[in-house]
């Protein structure tokens, strides 16, 4: 059996400590209050690094995801992203600063089907100034209009606007969640297996955009994949959770079969 | 390999049988109590109030003598004219009834509806005050409304109006528990705030079976817009009343005919109306 060290999974790089764009300290998290599904967990992401989490499911990967950004309360541990610190949940001006500089794009686009596609771009301003004039394309103020189209227009899908979202494709979907996302300019994206309801190729081009789009605006990418040929090619790190810790955390090209089998074996 | 004998096969037959899960539930004291009340209630209950066989062979003439007298219906121009109006009015009474009442039902649904309502655990008020409006027949609401304004079309659309609210309601908010979670999620997750999340996710998702309960609601309402002139409360049932208290049987069955075609009209236009939605 893998001799799996959880808790005490060392942080890379002592020089990036300062940084650091996210840092996870001790990070415990669990729903029923009995088991953990995060035990002790330890990150620091940089900025502009494009780091993947991996690990098999139900390990607790989009749990981290959502912890980082203040989305899932936290059981015990540390978290600080983006410049705000927090243990258990951010304050309220924390939670509106995080959601400010952040983006998630989820495994299910989540976008509302009978809308059109810009007003779901648009969406994606809601809890800012003028919020209220946001829930659609039609009614949110003409700088809004203009900041969703030129995001529509960076995923290629600028001719889709007045097309309702149950009407695109897929990958076309998934492109209208990125452009969502992108948006408010975020300095982070948060993605929870992006390409995981796609089909490889769409899958593919959609990890293809999210790459260059995030080395075109500087933003950091922190991803969940199951895809290992996405983690090696789109990702800058790997990080692989097991057992609610972090099992290994390497640059992905340093990441060999035997670290993958180690993640995935004995998990049943 | 011998075959076993009959007598053999029934007995293993039988042990199997006695394996197996009973065919029949069988009835707990209780529940037997219980189905034996029931039945006693209904049949004292026939006994009361349900038409005997005399009862019916003896209306017959008597029903038989009053068609005759409805025959031919009055289409005298004058009171064709009369009729016209009424049936305008009753329906404005519908609906005037139904917009106000759907408008209404819009946010006192969102209210009441369970893991969507901003007020969280409180939301069993609204869904109480939605049953009360439901549980109060519209003949009860229009004698309140007369009661209170007075005479006339304005009692009866209120009356539509509190009816509607209780039908709608009620589907409103079960279409929306009923919608997809994730899009509001997400515009949670964005930091929308709840009413952003419910204009913006939550009733365009629930727009096509809020659109179809609405011209259910519209359908009924032209049915009970008929009869609210009963009580007074305007409308074209107003004209029945009086037509059957001074026994003026010819009148009355022009107004039935007008009244079975309007809502003959109306279903056929919402039926069309719901396939388009659809």
């Amino acid at each position: 059996m893998f001799d799996v060290k959880v808790r005490n999974a060392v942080p890379p790089a002592g020089d990036r400590r300062e940084e650091a764009l996210i840092r996870v300290s001790g990070l415990r998290k669990s729903y029923d209050g009995a088991s953990m599904i995060l035990d002790g967990v330890n990150l620091a992401v940089s900025p502009g690094e494009r780091v993947a989490l991996i690990g098999s499911n139900g390990c607790g990967k989009s749990t981290l995801l959502k912890c980082l950004i203040g989305l899932h309360d936290i059981s015990g541990g540390t978290v600080r992203t983006l410049g705000e610190t927090f243990d258990r949940a951010p304050n309220a001006g924390q939670r509106a600063s995080l959601r400010q500089k952040t983006g998630f794009v989820f495994q299910k686009h989540c976008l509302v089907r009978r809308r059109t596609v810009l007003s779901n771009v648009v969406h994606g301003l809601l809890g800012g100034k003028g919020s209220w004039r946001g829930f659609s394309h039609a009614t949110a103020l003409p700088e809004w209009r203009q900041r969703a189209r030129d995001a529509l227009s960076e995923v290629s899908l600028a001719d889709k606007a007045m097309s309702r979202a149950e009407a695109l494709s897929g990958g076309q979907q998934q492109r209208v969640a990125i452009a969502r996302a992108l948006v408010r300019r975020p300095q982070l994206l948060i993605a929870d297996e992006p390409a995981a309801s796609l089909d490889p190729v769409s899958g593919r081009k959609v990890m293809d955009l999210f790459v260059r789009l995030c080395r075109q605006h500087g933003i950091t990418l922190v991803f969940t994949s199951h895809d290992m040929d996405h983690t090696a090619e789109f990702a800058t790190r790997v990080v692989a959770l097991k057992r609610g810790g972090v099992l290994f955390d390497k640059p992905a090209g340093a990441v060999q079969s035997a670290d993958l089998e180690a993640t995935f074996d004995g998990v049943a | 390999m011998a075959s076993p004998d009959p007598g053999e096969r029934a007995s293993r037959a039988d042990r199997a049988e006695r394996d197996l899960p009973p065919r029949f539930r069988s009835f707990s004291p209780a529940s037997f109590t219980l189905l034996v009340v029931g039945a006693a209630i209904l049949i004292v209950s026939i006994g009361d109030v349900a038409p005997s066989p005399k009862q019916m062979v003896d209306g017959v003439p008597g029903f038989g003598r009053l068609v005759g007298r409805m025959m031919p219906p009055n289409l005298d121009p004058d009171f064709l004219t009369r009729i016209g109006f009424r049936i305008v009015e009753t329906f404005q009474i519908a609906l005037v009834g139904t917009v106000f009442g759907v408008v209404l039902s819009l946010p006192i649904a969102w209210l009441s509806a369970r893991g969507v309502s901003p007020i969280g655990g409180f939301n069993f008020l609204f869904k109480a005050l939605v049953s009360l409006f439901r549980t109060i027949p519209d003949l009860v609401w229009a004698l309140l409304f007369v009661a209170s304004v007075g005479l006339g079309a304005v009692a009866g659309t209120l009356t539509i109006m509190m009816d509607t609210i209780g039908f709608c309601g009620r589907f409103f908010a079960e279409a929306m528990e009923d919608a997809e979670k994730e899009p509001q999620e997400a515009l949670s997750a964005i930091g929308a705030n709840k009413l952003s999340i419910a204009i913006g996710a939550l009733w365009p998702d629930t727009l096509p079976s809020m659109i179809n309960s609405s011209l259910f609601a519209l359908e009924k309402a032209v049915r009970s817009s008929v009869v609210l002139g009963l009580v007074g409360a305007g409308g074209i049932g107003q004209e029945l009343k009086v037509a059957f208290d001074l026994f003026q049987y010819r009148n009355a069955s022009t107004i039935i005919l007008v009244i079975f075609l309007i809502v003959l009209a109306m279903e056929y236009v919402t039926d069309k109306l719901r396939a388009r939605i659809q």
